[in-house]
């Protein structure tokens, strides 16, 4: 029992912990800012697309893979509530995304669509 | 002792058993899923774009392409202002699923139905979309047996249909049981971890749509 006591304490205060985490989340107005600001920058996306002077360019593909990786970045942050939840989802999701990017990038050196050049 | 529920203060989280981390063991499952999601889209992602731009025959995604034993002239496949129509349909499906989740917090049981229809029909629109771009693409010349490009690029956008069907299917269980009994704020975390499901499928999208659709 008093084991029993001890353990339910301890789930007490890491949900209060938890709980504490979880409690900010945005409101109908944050929603909508975050709405509008992801319709603008795929709007800006598609436009670079049929800008030939800058497709031509190499600031091209980097500049299509930060604003993806900013819209990316703010439905997880906003709409997922990553931002607010608590540091164990962030470890569930952040570690197996980066792991995954890593991948990816490794599968490009490997099949030299990357190149280093010394 | 360890048994017993907590009342949670949480509005998102709903009452939940008590668990060694303190956190709803739902939401730390469907976290997990997610993650685990991140390595099967990274496997499509990255092989369509091993095999990006090493097709032997067209049609290609951003070029046209001439059949050099019947001069048949293939137009770039890809319709961006369409698929840039349906990236906004599935951004705008995400508002409206926090704003279900948000409703459904509250207790506004109207709101909660308004929606959950309203991310199932985007979510549909989507499908709608997909199923003409591929219908369109196989009229075009471009099927799965083409080439490179056309097994890769249906495979991925295909689970990622896939996914969002699934959504759609779940969307719809959450409408059926808000419109039958109505979902209880209690209940909030069901759609939560519907919402980050959806959420998901979405980041994928932005991922994909860039990857590509805009990157030539």
């Amino acid at each position: 029992m008093a084991a029993d006591h001890s353990h339910s304490s301890v789930s007490h205060d890491a949900h209060g912990d938890a709980a504490a985490h979880e409690h900010t989340h945005p409101d109908w107005g944050t929603y909508k800012w975050v709405a509008l600001i992801l319709t603008l920058i795929t709007a800006l996306e598609v436009w670079i697309y049929y800008l030939p002077s800058f497709t031509a360019t190499r600031l091209f593909v980097p500049t299509l893979l930060a604003l993806s990786a900013i819209k990316f970045a703010i439905v997880v942050m906003f709409y997922m509530h990553l931002k607010y939840d608590a540091k164990l989802f962030r470890a569930l999701f952040i570690g197996p995304l980066l792991i995954a990017s890593f991948i990816i990038v490794g599968l490009l050196f490997l099949f030299n669509h990357i190149k280093i050049q010394f | 002792m360890a048994t017993a529920a907590i009342e949670s203060h949480d509005p998102h989280a709903g009452a939940h058993p008590a668990t060694s981390t303190g956190l709803n063991n739902t939401k730390i499952a469907i976290w997990a899923f997610i993650g685990s999601e991140c390595f099967f889209f990274a496997s499509l992602i990255s092989t369509y774009l091993i095999y990006k731009g090493r097709s032997l025959v067209g049609p290609f995604p951003h070029e046209a392409w001439t059949d050099p034993s019947t001069h048949q002239v293939f137009k770039a496949i890809l319709n961006i202002p369409i698929t840039s129509v349906s990236t906004f349909v599935l951004l705008m499906s995400s508002l409206a699923m926090v704003l279900a989740h948000s409703a459904v917090v509250r207790g506004d049981r109207k709101s909660s139905k308004i929606w959950l229809a309203s991310t199932a029909l985007l979510g549909a629109t989507f499908l709608g979309f997909q199923a003409y771009e591929f219908t369109s693409f196989v009229h075009e010349g471009l099927t799965i047996h083409t080439n490179l490009f056309g097994s890769s690029f249906f495979i991925l956008t295909g689970f990622h249909g896939a996914h969002v069907t699934a959504g759609v299917i779940w969307l719809l269980t959450l409408l059926f049981i808000d419109i039958k009994r109505g979902l209880t704020p209690d209940e909030a975390i069901n759609v939560d971890v519907c919402a980050l499901y959806w959420h998901f499928v979405d980041v994928v999208w932005i991922a994909i749509f860039t990857l590509v659709y805009l990157i030539k």
